[in-house]
């Protein structure tokens, strides 16, 4: 089973929602696609799911064209961001409900339903009606729908954002728990770079409706091709700074000079954009090559033990992710050391020239 | 004697509010509460007022009604109730009105409920147009279109019969069922369709087996509209018929005799009109704000 987006296009009413879209799914792979809200995440999945066709192009699956197959001779299941169950129907006949539609017998409808809600630990509650139970069940409920067939492509839609905190963590491990041992294509849409992380698999991230870059979440997350990928896969956003390379020498800040050292020697002199991650920046020096920049505290914010720190100077605005809480007055004076050898460098165009390395890791 | 002066700010605010409290509650006193009460008295003095008045008469002699004037009905009988449920002119009255009431509901609802789902789920050309248009009909008087309604019942041979009044009432009907059905539906989610073509629905199976329970509420409050429209409405149910068809209202305008007019019958006559309205509205008691809002909350 694989899915292939061949040069995917949707307009809706002359606004493009979707432009250029090719993608290729593996058998049994679970792809992130992320996103902020309106990048087409959404969209895309309609069309995955056959919901909507697309305005051009093909969708083939094990290489069959199935661009204008109705959804309903499609093997797909989908879980929406709201919990979306049949109110009139026990939670064990909306679980069963693809199976019956299916003429599949009775004995195996209950073994079957009985096995994926012990899977998603609601078997106590298939007598009872989907409004009495929480948002958590509701929307195991949900999954379970879509997980007793054996669809060739399941589909989340941000099935988690209406959950709470905790609940969002347990669910996460549960699924990739449960696509160990599947072999269908899961697609899963999130607006947060963190949960696409805690998914692994393989992330396609989506800008206003162009797919900037698919591969293995943490490849992506590492290797980032352009400053758009970058921004849209780091959260708080990578910092991104102009810089100009002369010689041996780089200008940050028009009057900070510091030496190539070893990482960037290879870039050519010129104008480039220089990014580097929140969490990189500290208020002590790591490494020798640490550049002191003094900057002005704008706000810090505290989010339970970890510090979002905005700071500037004249020229650029930095955020510093800080573990622990830190606190500071606004228009503080501090200094802050930026790690040289963390230097994501991108030339003008956005494009990314230079990576830095990550010690164990070839 | 020391006057002990808060200084905490927990004790500050408890004492602020404490004294504001006390103050709300002299302001509302007795005076308040007792005016509120005799308000909402007397506007249920007045509402329920003819309705007593009807239920008095109907239970009074006719010489009663015509010689004196009581609170209650001094000779209780309850001849006129009898004498409604014996004459055949009477008691055909209530069935012709509920024959051809319930005909009117089972075509608009199941007109209703398609144009409806077309209109919260589809995008189609002069939609919002159309809806619109929808609406205006209600706006129309029925005393417009009497004249031709009757012309062409006549020709056609269906005067005088149930399904003339009731095809008649889906004038205003349908377009009600459809304004009312319409708002159920579009709030139920469209991914709640979509899921349901993913696991496999046809479209009949869904819309009979997951979608009209989800909207039950609705189509409760819009049988209940339907119902009390064609059940008040005279003007074109008294033109459209002569006597195989004739209903309840229109018999009750008939009961002034070569001996004056009976005034108790017709009181009965009231009452038995207004019964079903009751027990109808008894069961969607919990639904029907928002069907006045046509379904939008």
């Amino acid at each position: 089973m694989s899915l292939i987006l061949e040069n995917i296009d949707h307009v809706v009413n002359g606004a493009t929602h979707i432009e250029g879209v090719n993608l290729e799914l593996a058998p049994g792979s679970f792809n992130v696609l992320l996103g902020r809200t309106l990048a087409g995440k959404t969209t895309l999945m309609r069309i995955m799911a056959g919901l909507e066709p697309p305005t051009r192009g093909r969708l083939l699956m094990n290489g069959e064209d199935v661009t204008r197959t109705s959804v309903r001779r499609r093997n797909v299941s989908m879980v929406y961001q709201q919990f979306i169950n049949y109110p009139s129907l026990t939670v064990f006949d909306n679980i069963a409900s693809p199976l019956k539609l299916a003429r599949v017998p009775k004995a195996e409808i209950n073994r079957r339903v009985n096995e994926t809600a012990e899977m998603l630990h609601i078997e106590h509650l298939l007598n009872r009606y989907p409004q009495e139970l929480s948002g958590g069940q509701q929307q195991r409920t949900a999954m379970g729908r879509a997980l007793v067939k054996d669809a060739d492509l399941i589909l989340f839609d941000e099935p988690l954002v209406n959950l709470d905190y905790k609940l969002r963590e347990e669910f996460r491990e549960e699924l990739r728990e449960l696509f160990k041992t599947r072999n269908c294509i899961a697609v899963y849409a999130t607006t947060e770079p963190n949960e696409a992380l805690a998914l692994g698999g393989s992330t396609a991230v989506l800008h206003e409706g162009r797919l900037l870059q698919y591969g293995r979440t943490d490849d992506v997350y590492h290797r980032p091709k352009d400053i758009l990928s970058a921004e849209m896969f780091s959260e708080p956003p990578i910092n991104i700074v102009p810089a100009m390379v002369s010689g041996s020498e780089v200008t940050f800040d028009r009057n900070i000079h510091f030496p190539l050292n070893q990482d960037l020697e290879n870039l050519a002199p010129g104008q480039y954009h220089f990014g580097v991650r929140a969490s990189h920046i500290g208020l002590q020096p790591q490494a020798d090559d640490d550049l002191e920049l003094e900057v002005k505290v704008d706000i810090a914010e505290i989010s339970g033990s970890e510090t979002y720190l905005h700071v500037r100077n004249d020229l650029f605005k930095l955020v510093l992710h800080l573990a622990g809480i830190h606190e500071f007055s606004v228009d503080q004076s501090i200094k802050i050391y930026f790690p040289t050898h963390k230097i994501y460098a991108f030339d003008r165009s956005g494009g990314v020239v230079h990576i830095p390395a990550r010690p164990g890791v070839q | 004697m020391t006057r002990s002066v808060p200084t905490t700010p927990d004790t500050v605010r408890r004492q602020a509010a404490e004294s504001a409290a006390k103050r709300r509650k002299l302001a509302r006193g007795t005076a308040t509460r007792w005016r509120r009460r005799t308000l909402l008295g007397l506007y249920l003095v007045f509402v329920m007022l003819p309705i007593y008045w009807l239920l008095n008469l109907s239970f009074q002699t006719n010489t009663e009604i015509l010689g004196n004037f009581s609170f209650w009905p001094q000779n209780f009988t309850i001849a006129n109730y009898t004498r409604i449920f014996t004459d055949s002119n009477w008691y055909m009255g209530y069935v012709n009105s509920l024959a051809y009431v319930l005909m009117n509901m089972l075509i608009s609802i199941s007109v209703a409920l398609p144009a409806a789902y077309a209109f919260s789920r589809f995008k189609f050309i002069g939609d919002k147009h159309l809806f619109f248009w929808l609406l205006t009909n209600l706006m129309a008087p029925p005393a417009v279109f009497l004249l031709p309604y009757f012309q062409l019942y006549y020709s056609v041979g269906l005067f005088d019969t149930h399904i003339a009044v009731a095809l008649a009432h889906c004038l205003f009907n349908i377009p009600l069922a459809i304004w009312i059905l319409e708002g159920f539906m579009s709030s139920v989610p469209k991914e709640v369709d979509e899921t349901a073509y993913i696991d496999g629905y046809s479209f009949p199976r869904f819309f009979v087996t997951i979608f009209i329970p989800m909207i039950r509420s609705g189509i409760g409050v819009t049988l209940f509209f339907l119902f009390m429209f064609s059940w008040v409405e005279l003007l074109l149910s008294r033109t459209l018929t002569a006597t195989n068809a004739q209903p309840i209202a229109s018999i009750m305008t008939r009961t002034s005799t070569a001996s004056g007019i009976d005034w108790g019958t017709l009181a009965a006559a009231g009452v038995l009109t207004i019964l079903p309205g009751i027990v109808v509205v008894y069961f969607v008691r919990n639904h029907i704000a928002k069907g006045f809002a046509l379904g939008r909350t």
